[in-house]
């Protein structure tokens, strides 16, 4: 045993250009922003107001920015992945070596699903949801920060892989016996592993934290049926998280405990049993696809809602498809292993299983089509992704029923067809939602809107990216193509790979044009200021404080009578054509003192995860022991709260003429 | 106002609910109580374990039986799920962890039957790979 265990400068691969170039940019790229940071002294603001802040609407903001970091690194390995099948055919070999691309694409999937698409959603999650439900924090405030920085910890270790070692070649999934060590005996599964480990434990730490906040934390007068539709989406998706969350991490512990001591959970021999993992695997796989999927349709009600200047129609069918979905998301699983080799009867049972769950959502998508039935919509940013997402995701939902055959599934699985239908449902399905989140709450979280001609100008770069990209891969699918190939002999296949490569490059074109977005709006930000904090004519509580929201979010708690309770009150307002009496006496407000323990927690995991890949047992304990002395500390800590004094509320509420108590 | 939002409680507002019902089932004699009946159950089972006054087939039932007992004095002495209105979300989220467990291990348990019906024999599958 060495003092570095497995780890020497072998494991940086300096005869890949690729990679080496890429890990250039990037240090080239990190080191710039921190010395810019730096040399500007914007540090110590950094530390005080964002890196240990335990306020949601900042944890909410960070969470946003890693995932649109990581789209950009998820979405490269893309485009690498597309450029690779599409030239190279036939005698062509392209540019990326297998053992490369086959960690590529296993990136890509674990980034898109759990450093993308997860932060997304959470992220508006802990920005809008106390909000919503009128109240000044999460339930619990520093267990937030502790998440979010326990996420950005697996988020870390993935990317080190790409400069130290290597990632997991077994596809995002991870399946044993090529996960095991007798077949993948370098670090790379082991990186994936306690990657996801770690920010595992954060993500289940926030759905706690989010289902104590909404069944016990709102304003008075919010009974369950007054919650907005986010709200109740957030619920449904979090009591998902906590219950399928532990199934993965201890399928994973398991998975370590084979690789690392030697026991026999998967393997092939010694009465290990390889389909335990894909069944387990998916028990958590299939909820995980409507913990993404149902806050992004949350975001649709609402944006549908506001920009149609009507209340959602079928408010309550709406909840109970909601719910119903969250427990029939445990139900299907088995469609995801068709082939495995189970009987026709189990095959059908999943198969009629699978189809039932596309009727809650039907629901939904009809409840949609009313809601903007006979509004005046408008047709901002927000309400072109939504629309955009309900004609594509009924296309991905019919290859979906489609695919919930089993005697279809025995044709196509393992193709590209599969791929395109499963992009067909989570591009639009989350992606398209996040973004319509993220245009429509900006002006919320940063005091003003975002640029409108950009914003409408990356949508349709997105839309028809999308299908360009994604359409020839049924094509190609039902002509037999599998999924992952590094290289293919099929002449035939390639205009096909051509147009979707072409496909690809429009959706870059989109995220340029996001990327634009931000710099032309925070250039226009005097021009698109929000100075009422409703920008859109909003119809929930979240529209009735400042824009940005102060640190305790509401002066004084607002009391709900009814669903859509600010737009009811600016009803009555307008009717009575009087604003009520101001009148408030400003308390004291207390909340949560800003803590390092979550970034101090998360660089000692890091300092674990890294030791466990690399087998350093005493950097091991010595990032376990830190990480239980910071908690322990942290414990301990004689003050929790601040008090903001009466007078500061008072003069921020009366420098924000907005309509705060109801 | 007098809703079904009588137990929803505001950061910052004085509890509504009457001391009295807080304190409903967490004083001292409740956990003394619960104590003596778990113990009771734990010892039950093992002598369970251990008699030949039972008939032998019949002892794995009556474990059963004593470890849903087991659960249900947990449950009721210390975790104090109760039919009162303030307990509401506990017993449904109880409802829901225990009908996800179900679903999980129910259906593992049918689908890798299955499987293994279907599947070769484990010496059949070795031979296959033997001859190369």
């Amino acid at each position: 045993m060495t003092l570095l265990g497995k780890l020497d400068w072998s494991a940086v691969p300096f005869d890949q250009p690729i990679i080496m170039g890429t890990v250039g940019v990037m240090i080239v790229a990190i080191g710039s922003i921190l010395s810019w940071v730096t040399l500007k002294g914007y540090v110590p603001y950094l530390w005080r107001e964002w890196i240990t802040s335990v306020d949601h609407k900042r944890i909410g903001v960070m969470y946003i920015v890693l995932a649109l970091v990581m789209l950009l690194r998820g979405f490269a390995d893309g485009i690498m992945m597309r450029t690779q099948q599409a030239i190279a055919v036939g005698g062509a070999q392209g540019y990326l070596p297998p053992e490369h691309f086959d960690q590529i694409f296993s990136a890509h999937g674990t980034i898109m699903i759990f450093f993308v698409a997860m932060p997304f959603v959470i992220g508006l999650m802990n920005f809008v949801v106390p909000l919503q439900l009128g109240v000044r924090d999460v339930a619990f405030p520093t267990m937030n920060s502790i998440s979010f920085w326990l996420t950005a910890s697996g988020v870390l270790l993935t990317n080190m892989s790409l400069a130290v070692g290597e990632f997991a070649k077994t596809g995002w999934f991870a399946y044993p016996p090529l996960s095991e060590l007798q077949f993948s005996p370098g670090v790379g599964v082991d990186y994936y592993l306690w990657s996801l480990q770690i920010s595992g434990i954060g993500t289940l730490l926030s759905g706690v934290n989010f289902v104590t906040t909404i069944l016990k934390m709102r304003a008075p007068g919010m009974s369950y049926l007054r919650m907005p539709v986010f709200c109740w989406t957030a619920l449904a998706s979090n009591l998902l998280i906590v219950a399928a969350f532990p199934v993965l991490t201890a399928l994973f512990a398991m998975l370590l405990l084979d690789r690392y001591l030697g026991f026999h959970f998967f393997t092939v021999d010694a009465g290990g049993n390889v389909m335990m993992y894909v069944n387990l695997f998916w028990i958590w796989g299939h909820p995980e696809v409507y913990i993404l999927v149902l806050p992004a349709f949350g975001v649709y009600s609402e944006v549908a809602a506001t920009f149609s200047g009507k209340s959602l129609f079928g408010y309550r069918s709406m909840v109970l498809a909601t719910m119903a979905i969250c427990v029939l998301s445990y139900t299907v699983w088995l469609h995801h292993f068709f082939t495995m080799g189970a009987s026709a009867s189990v095959n059908a049972f999943f198969g009629i299983t699978s189809m039932i769950i596309g009727v809650p959502t039907g629901v939904k998508v009809f409840n949609w089509l009313f809601t903007m039935y006979g509004g005046r919509v408008r047709f901002t940013v927000p309400v072109l992704w939504t629309i955009g997402f309900m004609v594509t995701f009924v296309f991905g939902g019919l290859t979906g029923v489609l695919l919930a055959l089993p005697a279809v599934d025995w044709q196509v699985h393992n193709s590209v067809f599969l791929v395109a239908h499963f992009h067909h449902v989570i591009i639009p399905g989350v992606l398209f939602g996040a973004i319509a989140g993220y245009n429509y709450w900006f002006p919320k979280a940063f005091g003003f809107k975002l640029d409108e001609r950009w914003g409408k100008a990356a949508f349709w770069c997105w839309f028809i990216g999308f299908h360009l990209a994604f359409m020839p891969l049924y094509v190609t699918g039902l002509m037999g193509m599998p999924r992952r190939l590094q290289h293919s002999d099929v002449l035939a296949w390639q205009p096909w790979l051509l147009v979707a490569e072409a496909g690809a490059m429009v959706i870059f074109a989109g995220i340029i044009c996001q990327i634009v977005q931000i710099v032309v709006s925070i250039r226009h930000r005097e021009q698109l200021r929000d100075t009422t904090g409703d920008p859109w004519n909003g119809r929930t509580l979240e529209w009735s404080t400042a824009s940005p929201p102060p640190a305790w979010n509401f002066a004084v708690l607002p009391r709900v009578d009814g669903l859509d309770a600010f737009w009811a009150h600016k009803q009555r307002v307008l009717a009575k054509q009087e604003l009520p009496a101001r009148q408030h006496t400003y308390r004291p407000i207390e909340v949560p003192k800003n803590s390092p323990v979550g970034f101090v927690t998360a660089f000692f995991a890091v300092v674990t995860g890294f030791a466990l890949i690399w087998h350093i047992w005493w950097m091991a304990g010595f990032g376990a022991l830190g990480a239980a002395v910071t908690l322990l500390a942290f414990m301990f800590r004689a003050k929790d709260e601040v008090e903001i004094p009466a007078d500061e509320v008072a003069l921020f509420d009366r420098a924000h003429p907005v309509e705060v108590s109801l | 106002m007098t809703t079904e939002t009588h137990w929803d409680v505001a950061p910052g507002e004085r509890p509504t609910i009457p001391a009295s019902e807080q304190e409903a089932s967490s004083g001292f004699l409740v956990y003394t109580i619960g104590l003596l009946l778990a113990v009771i159950l734990t010892v039950t089972s093992f002598w369970v374990a251990n008699t030949s006054v039972i008939w032998a087939p019949g002892v794995p039932a009556g474990l059963a039986v004593l470890a849903i007992a087991q659960m249900g004095v947990h449950l009721v002495f210390f975790l104090h799920i109760t039919t009162g209105p303030d307990s509401t979300n506990n017993v449904l989220a109880l409802a829901f962890g225990v009908l996800i467990v179900f679903l999980v291990l129910a259906g593992s348990l049918v689908i890798m039957a299955n499987l293994n019906e279907n599947m070769m024999g484990h010496s059949e599958l070795m031979n296959l790979q033997m001859p190369r």
